[in-house]
Formats: C-alpha cells, sequence, structure tokens
C-alpha cells in the first residue's frame, strides 16, 4: 500500500473520532483531498520536490512514546538544557516523561485539554491559521493529523523565567517515519519568552517530520525564537512556524540550517497590529545532496509596522538553495516600513541557488526594499590574506565565517551562539578540505 | 498634500488623447477563427505552401492549450471566435511615395505627431508604417538597399526573402512557446523584417508605427530581425491604437537574432488604448519578444517604455548563447486608471562571460496594478556570469499596487548575480523642498517623475525620448509637465 494511502486511511480514522479536535481535523482532511500533496507545477513548491518524500513507504508514527529515553536525547541536547523548560516530541507525539516545564509562568496543556479550558476560544481561532496562508496538502496533512499536540501559553505580564527548548525527534531505527509535532504557543500581554527549537533522527532510516507551531504574540509581548536544524542527512522536514501579532509586539527569529536531506521552512509572520516590530535572520550552509528552502511571508495588514529579513546562504557540494520571501503590504498598512535581503555563496560547482524575493505592495506611504546577490567568494579577500601567509584553505573558511558572522551575532544567548559558530566553523573547515 | 491630492486627482480625471478612428475602408475575412481563415489569410497573402502548413501546424497545437493564468492580471476572458483575424485598408497598388497614400492615412499620422514627410525630412528615420496588419509605406528603402540591408514588411520578405524567412522565423520563439505566440503564429498578417549583412552598421534608426484601427481586429504582428556578423541596428516600435469600447487583443512576437559581434537595439513605446477611466475598453497587449545573442560579443539591448494598454503581459527576453554576450532591458512602465501591467524580462545565461543588466522603473497611479516579473537563469556551463538587476516602483495615490516577482536561478559557482528592488512613494520631504525654491507641486511631480525614469529614459534614441516623454506626460497628466 502506498504510502498516501496509508496517511489517507489513518487520518479518516482521526476525522471520524468525536473529539474536540473533530471539527478541525476534519475541515483539514477536506482540504488535503482538495488540493493532493504539491505538484512539480506547485508555484510555492517549483523548486522542492517534496511528493518525493512520499514515494517512501513511511510508517504512521505510533501513540506510545517510550521506545525513547532520556538516554536517546543526550545527542540532540541543547546548552542551557538543565535549566530550562523543555517540551520534547517523538515521532509527532508529545513525550510529557522527557518534558519539563520549570516556570511558573508558563501553562502547558494538549490541544484536546485546552478546547476545554478557559483558552477554547483563543485554541479555536488559531488552531489551522496557518492554512489560511499556506494553501497546499503539507499544511492541510498536519492538520488533518492532529494528535499529540500540545497548547503553551505564557501568562500575563510575565517573563518566562527560562528558556523554552522544543526537540522534535524521531525514531527511525526499524522504520521510515512520518512525524507531524503541533504546537500552538501564547505569549498573553506584555509576556517574554525565548525559545530554542532543534531536530533529532535517531537511526539510519529516512524520516520525514512535518511540522507546525502557530504562534499568537499579543499586545506589548516579546517573543524571541531560535530554529536549529542539524538533522540527518536522511531526514527531510517541513518546518512550519505561524506567527501572528495581534497587538503591537516585537518578533525575533532566527533559523539556522546546517543539515538535512530536504529541509523546507515556512515561516510566516502576520502583523495585525500597529507599531509591530520583527526581525528575521536565516543561515543555510549545506553539504552533500542537502536541499534547503526558506520561504518566509511577511504580511503587513496594520500601518506603522516595521520588518527586517536577513537571510544568508553558503552552499557547498551538490547542495541546493531556495529562497523565497514574500513581503505583502495591504492597502491600509500605510507608514510600513520592510526590508528584505537575500546573500548567497556558491563554493561547489555542482551547487545552485533559486532566489525569489517576492513584494506585494497595495499601499502608497511605505518604504519597502529587498535586494538579493549570487557570488563567489572575493578573490581579493583571498589575497590580501593570502600574501599575509594564511594557507588558501584557512583563508577561504576564515571569510565565509566572516559572512556567517552577520546571522550568528543575531543569536542572543550565548551558549547558544558558541554552540551555533561552533557546528558552523566545523562545517566551513569541513567545507574547504 | 492636498495639492499632490488634486495633482493624482487631475490624473485620473485625464483621457485618452489619441482616441479617434480614421474612416479607411477595410476589407475583412469574417470573424472566427478555423482552418478556413487561416487559409484565407494565407491566400490573401499569396504565401508559400510551406508557411501555411506552419501555420496550420501552430494552429493545431494552440488548439491544445490552454490561456495562462499565471500572471498578475485580471480580465474578462477573451473569445477568440469573436475576433476578425484579418483586415486590410482597401487600397489595392503599393504606393511609391507618401503621395500616393491615402490622405486620410497621412491625416492619421499627423494628428500622432508622427507625420511622415516632417519625419522623413528632419530626423532621416525609415518608417515602415504599419495600419491594421498591411503595411502601406515604406520609406527610405533604396538608401538601405544599396547597404544591403533588406526592411520591408513581413509579407514581401516571405515573397522576396523566402530562405532568410524560412531559415529564422520561428527560431527564437518556437510556434509551440506560449498560448499566444502559437496564436499568432497562425494566424500573424504582417509585421516587420529586417536583416543587416555582414559587417554593415545600420546608418539611421528603423523604426515602424503599428496602429489597429478597425473595430474588432486583433492585431497579430511579426517582427523578425537578423543582424549579421559584426553588424549593429537599433530598431524602434511605436504604437498608439485609437478609442474603443470592447477590449482588442494584441498578440504580437518579435524575435531577434544576433550573430558573432552584432548589436541589436530594439527600442518600444507602447501607448495603446488604456480604457477610460471606469477602466472599461482598452488594449490587451500579450506579446512574446526573445532575441538570441547567438554569438560571441553579441549584444541585445530591449528597451521599453509602457504607458498603454489596458492589460500588458509582456517579457522582452534574452538568450546569452554566445561567449561574452549582452543582454540589457530598460524599462519604464506606467499604469493608471484600471490599468494592470505584468511586465519583465528573462536573461538566460548559457555561454561563457556573458552578461546582463536589468533596470526596470514601474509607476503605478489611480487604481492600477503593476507588476515586475523577471527571471535571471545562469546555466551549469555558463561561467563567469554577470547580472545586475534593479527594479523600483513609484507609487502616486493610494489604491495602487506595486509588485516584483524576480526569480534568480543560479546554477554556477562563478556567477555574480544581484538584485535590488525598492518601492516608495514621492516623499513629502522632496515636493517641500521643490516648493520651498518656488516650484509649484505639479512642476516638481514632474521633476521627481522624470528623474525617476532618467536612466531608461536616457537608453531611448533622441527622436524617440521626446515622444516617450511626451507619452509620460500625456499618461500621468497633471503630474508630468
Amino acid at each position: 500500500m502506498s504510502t498516501v494511502t496509508t496517511i489517507k486511511e489513518k487520518m479518516d480514522l482521526l476525522a471520524a473520532k468525536a473529539d474536540q479536535l473533530a471539527p478541525v481535523r476534519q475541515a483539514a482532511l477536506k482540504a488535503f483531498n482538495n488540493f493532493g500533496l504539491p505538484a512539480p507545477k506547485h508555484e510555492e513548491w517549483k523548486y522542492t520536490r517534496i511528493g518525493n518524500v512520499f514515494n517512501l513507504p513511511l510508517q504512521w508514527a505510533p501513540d506510545q512514546v517510550d521506545a525513547v529515553t532520556a538516554e536517546d536525547l543526550k545527542p540532540f541536547l541543547l546548552p542551557g538544557h538543565e535549566e530550562a523548560n523543555v517540551l520534547v516530541f517523538v515521532n509527532g507525539v508529545y513525550a510529557s516523561a522527557l518534558s519539563v516545564i520549570r516556570s511558573a509562568s508558563i501553562e502547558c496543556m494538549s490541544l484536546e485539554a485546552a478546547m476545554d479550558s478557559g483558552y477554547a476560544e483563543l485554541v479555536a481561532a488559531n488552531l489551522g491559521h496557518s492554512g489560511k496562508y499556506l494553501t497546499d496538502g503539507i499544511n492541510a496533512l498536519s492538520t488533518a493529523s492532529l494528535r499529540g499536540g500540545v497548547f503553551l501559553t505564557v501568562k500575563r505580564s510575565k517573563d518566562a523565567e527560562h528558556p523554552l527548548f522544543v526537540y522534535n525527534i524521531t525514531d527511525a531505527r526499524q522504520v521510515n517515519m512520518l512525524s507531524q509535532p503541533r504546537v500552538l504557543l501564547h505569549l498573553a500581554e506584555n509576556a517574554g519568552l525565548q525559545m530554542m527549537e532543534t531536530y533529532g533522527t535517531i537511526g539510519s532510516q529516512e524520516s520525514f517530520t512535518n511540522q507546525v507551531m502557530e504562534v499568537v504574540v499579543e499586545k506589548d509581548a516579546r517573543f524571541e525564537y531560535y530554529k536549529i536544524q542539524n538533522d540527518a542527512a536522511h531526514a527531510s522536514q517541513v518546518s512550519t512556524t505561524h506567527i501572528r501579532q495581534t497587538g503591537k509586539s516585537f518578533v525575533h527569529a532566527v533559523t539556522i540550517s546546517l543539515n538535512g536531506a530536504i529541509v523546507r521552512n515556512n515561516l510566516n509572520l502576520v502583523m495585525e497590529a500597529e507599531y509591530c516590530d520583527s526581525h528575521m535572520y536565516g543561515l543555510y550552509c549545506m553539504q552533500g545532496k542537502s536541499h534547503i528552502d526558506n520561504h518566509t511571508i511577511v504580511d503587513n495588514v496594520m500601518p506603522h509596522c516595521e520588518s527586517n529579513e536577513f537571510y544568508k546562504g553558503i552552499m557547498g557540494d551538490a547542495s541546493t538553495g531556495v529562497f523565497n520571501g514574500k513581503i505583502f503590504v495591504r492597502q491600509d498598512a500605510q507608514k510600513t516600513n520592510a526590508f528584505q535581503s537575500n546573500k548567497n555563496v556558491l563554493i561547489s560547482d555542482d551547487a545552485s541557488v533559486n532566489t525569489k524575493p517576492q513584494l506585494e505592495i497595495f499601499a502608497d506611504d511605505v518604504k519597502c526594499s529587498h535586494g538579493c546577490t549570487i557570488g563567489r567568494l572575493d578573490e581579493d579577500g583571498i589575497f590580501y590574506l593570502r600574501s599575509r601567509g594564511i594557507p588558501d584553505q584557512v583563508a577561504k573558511s576564515l571569510l565565509l565565517h566572516s559572512f556567517a558572522m552577520d546571522i550568528l551575532e543575531q543569536i542572543k544567548p550565548e551558549p547558544l551562539r558558541n554552540y551555533v559558530d561552533r557546528l558552523v566553523s566545523e562545517r566551513l573547515a569541513y567545507e574547504m578540505e | 498634500m492636498n495639492d499632490g491630492l488634486s495633482t493624482i486627482e487631475k490624473t485620473i480625471a485625464s483621457d485618452y488623447k489619441y482616441g479617434f478612428t480614421s474612416d479607411l475602408e477595410a476589407e475583412s475575412a469574417p470573424k472566427g477563427l478555423n482552418e478556413d481563415i487561416i487559409r484565407f489569410i494565407s491566400a490573401k497573402k499569396n504565401e508559400p505552401g510551406w508557411l501555411l502548413e506552419w501555420r496550420l501546424k501552430a494552429y493545431r497545437h494552440w488548439l491544445t492549450m490552454t490561456e495562462p493564468n499565471w500572471a498578475n492580471v485580471n480580465y474578462p476572458k477573451v473569445d477568440f471566435q469573436d475576433v476578425i483575424y484579418y483586415s486590410a485598408p482597401k487600397q489595392r497598388v503599393k504606393p511609391n511615395s507618401l503621395d500616393e497614400v491615402d490622405p486620410e492615412l497621412l491625416r492619421t499620422f499627423e494628428k500622432l505627431g508622427i507625420s511622415m514627410a516632417e519625419q522623413k525630412r528632419l530626423t532621416g528615420v525609415a518608417v515602415d508604417a504599419v495600419i491594421d496588419s498591411v503595411s502601406v509605406g515604406t520609406s527610405f528603402k533604396e538608401e538601405l538597399a544599396e547597404l544591403g540591408i533588406i526592411f520591408c514588411s513581413m509579407s514581401e520578405a516571405v515573397q522576396e526573402h523566402p530562405e532568410l524567412i524560412k531559415k529564422y522565423l520561428g527560431s527564437v520563439v518556437p510556434m509551440t512557446d506560449n498560448f499566444y505566440s502559437a496564436l499568432n503564429s497562425a494566424v500573424f498578417t504582417d509585421g516587420s523584417f529586417c536583416y543587416i549583412p555582414k559587417g554593415v552598421r545600420c546608418p539611421m534608426e528603423l523604426s515602424t508605427y503599428f496602429r489597429i484601427n478597425a473595430e474588432n481586429t486583433g492585431q497579430f504582428e511579426r517582427t523578425l530581425i537578423v543582424a549579421d556578423e559584426s553588424s549593429y541596428v537599433s530598431y524602434l516600435e511605436g504604437c498608439t491604437a485609437p478609442m474603443r469600447d470592447e477590449n482588442q487583443l494584441h498578440a504580437a512576437v518579435v524575435e531577434l537574432i544576433a550573430l558573432d559581434h552584432a548589436e541589436i537595439k530594439y527600442s518600444t513605446v507602447q501607448n495603446w488604448y488604456p480604457g477610460d477611466k471606469d477602466g472599461k475598453g482598452g488594449i490587451y497587449n500579450f506579446v512574446t519578444k526573445r532575441g538570441i545573442c547567438q554569438g560571441a560579443h553579441s549584444k541585445i539591448s530591449w528597451t521599453q517604455v509602457e504607458t498603454g494598454s489596458a492589460v500588458t503581459w509582456k517579457y522582452p527576453s534574452c538568450i546569452l548563447k554566445g561567449d561574452y554576450s549582452v543582454g540589457e532591458f530598460y524599462s519604464v512602465a506606467v499604469t493608471n486608471h484600471h490599468q494592470q501591467a505584468d511586465t519583465g524580462t528573462k536573461m538566460i545565461h548559457l555561454g561563457k562571460n556573458t552578461r546582463s543588466r536589468i533596470v526596470s522603473k514601474g509607476i503605478s497611479a489611480g487604481v492600477s496594478q503593476n507588476s515586475y516579473r523577471g527571471l535571471v537563469s545562469v546555466s551549469k556551463n555558463a561561467a563567469n556570469a554577470r547580472n545586475f538587476s534593479q527594479c523600483d516602483s513609484l507609487l502616486l495615490g493610494d489604491r495602487c499596487g506595486a509588485h516584483t516577482f524576480p526569480y534568480i536561478e543560479v546554477k554556477n559557482s562563478s556567477a555574480q548575480v544581484e538584485h535590488e528592488a525598492t518601492t516608495s512613494k514621492i516623499g513629502e520631504d522632496q515636493i517641500f523642498y521643490c516648493n520651498q525654491r518656488g516650484i509649484d507641486t505639479e512642476t516638481a511631480v514632474a521633476l521627481i517623475v522624470n528623474g525617476f525614469a532618467k536612466e531608461v529614459m536616457n537608453q531611448l534614441p533622441m527622436e524617440f525620448a521626446v515622444e516617450a516623454q511626451k507619452l509620460l506626460a500625456i499618461t500621468l497628466e497633471g503630474s508630468v509637465g
């Protein structure tokens, strides 16, 4: 039986389940049947053949999560783990035994429970909101498969004392695994949260992680978000982060992609209030046959917002990179300032980059600009270093490292920055061998 | 900014200045499209069998295609059976001089301010004027013939230079390329053909004026320019169409071929009827323009000033096949009222050390939508390719839109590709700066818009730049001088 048929069967079963999430699942299932998997002609999937992932026999994740132990988790731990709030997903299902919430200001519950809590209205309004922006079968697949998801809220006027670490672990020791972690995160008025997220595949089978995280940031809240993607070379993922700024708020997002088979990131920022301030940074540094695709949407709905987007890429071996940055400025969003920049360096003849920075502007009193470059290392720079006795490989590695620095500097917590910096340095040293 | 607003109001209120109809008796084919119509067109034009076959093949392919809908434009679908595919002015004998040309026709040109007689005398431009699909007057032909330059209508070229037509027609834009090029290949009625022999530098700017005249005739022009080794030609295309209520379809195909060391400079000023201020009427301009730099060190340069048409769908492109070849694209697109423009270019880098440059300026006013859509592609073997793209948008009014869709695909590590785009409106401080120096708001807007478009206007040949500025002024009347 093909993967798609299996998935459909499982989703039908889920849709028939009469729980609080049933209406959401059913609507998404309808959408999935309508869209199907993205065909190569799908404009948003033009350069990323995600359909191929489903040619594998992918296993529908079991409900049990005890196959993965704290010991298995160790190789993926990020610095500061001991002090952090930890959320672990095993094959897309929340693993409470491995997770811990230390901050009193954070409330954590299953999505099903949230539907019965005082947050029901908030959850109903935001769960699946990303589907309004991502009209394709992949997003619908996640929503139609809602299971083992988590709702988190940071209480009003509180800074979470500890950062939140999210580990998306896939157990591919026996079979090729389909993992679909789902989080709905809420930052109440004047709340603050620092969040780090990473992905790990255990075992040598292939895995596909279809993650959706929806975030609601209310008035005066501050959200810092770091995504570190350094999964195995046989692990693919579509990672969607959909952020709604419903009040004047601050968002700072950094995405670091270092490894994976097919890595697709959808980062959406919907600015629904005046005076929102958002920053999105990304660094992708790929090797082998990795494919990295960063799709971002900045939707300026209300006036006086400012967004800043800066993505950099270093493409080695036969890796392929895709960048598509959309900026929408709606008719009422006067006085918007939106900037976007994408810079790429190709360090191998087999690497390629496709980029499409896209502006759609319906208001006149705005300042919007985008720029993108694709090039190679500056020969004068290499010559300068070599003339001072620095070997060729080291010189190149130095220059690339300084190229990456612009983004690395945006990682505010020092331990994490040092950790990522080390990963990048190792990578660049490898690339230059 | 009250003044500024009233300026825009005035802009929106301005009417199309070139809307008039000349009463020329036309001989037309019945409405609709089928193989018989194509045979009729082919027979009317006394074409050889292979061309008829080619047309029919294109038509059969067209039947299998569907209208593209990816462009950022909205318009009621065209009923292809409700179009007259052939309409010739009823003037059977070819004129030897301008005196023999229908005086009504000459007056049409005069209203456009491009009186042929004056142009001939003052500017030395050779004009091959096309009204409703048939070439009616060709000037300076002998002078060009002395240099071996062939510049004639497509129908004439089919009769007199079949070997060149057979070799190059459809070689850059295959008839199967897209929906509109297939349609054009099936039903094209006339157009211009130009051949510059080896080592010849064309001493004057070649020019064609297209005008859509009879009611409900789609205009399907076919232009083919071949520049042989080490030759140079500058070609001007200008278009205006009279006022009509029903939407008219225009689907032209332009092919350029530059061999070793050759250079082609192609300039367009397009000012077709954009529809009235309520978005009624106007021309649909679905044009396929493509040039190939076939030889080493060849160069193709597109310059366009797009002020007209209700809907524009146009991407003049360069295939940079020869090593060291250069492609350029300079564009000013102005949209007002309900106009929609989706325009840009494709630069396909195939050869080594190829370079391209894109400068696109979009100006939107009223409730119009203006999109830049471009592709820069560097293939695996295109070592040391270099591209620079710049697309800027200027918004006049708070209900118009400016969009940018640049696609950049690079498969070679030695490539250097840069793209930048900005969107802004005219700053209040800029206006204030001018006001402060005694320049009224209207003149200030004119100054700023002109400055914004200068980089592209500078690329136009002198004779054309004057007209282009006039057109810019008409389109944005009240805003510009």
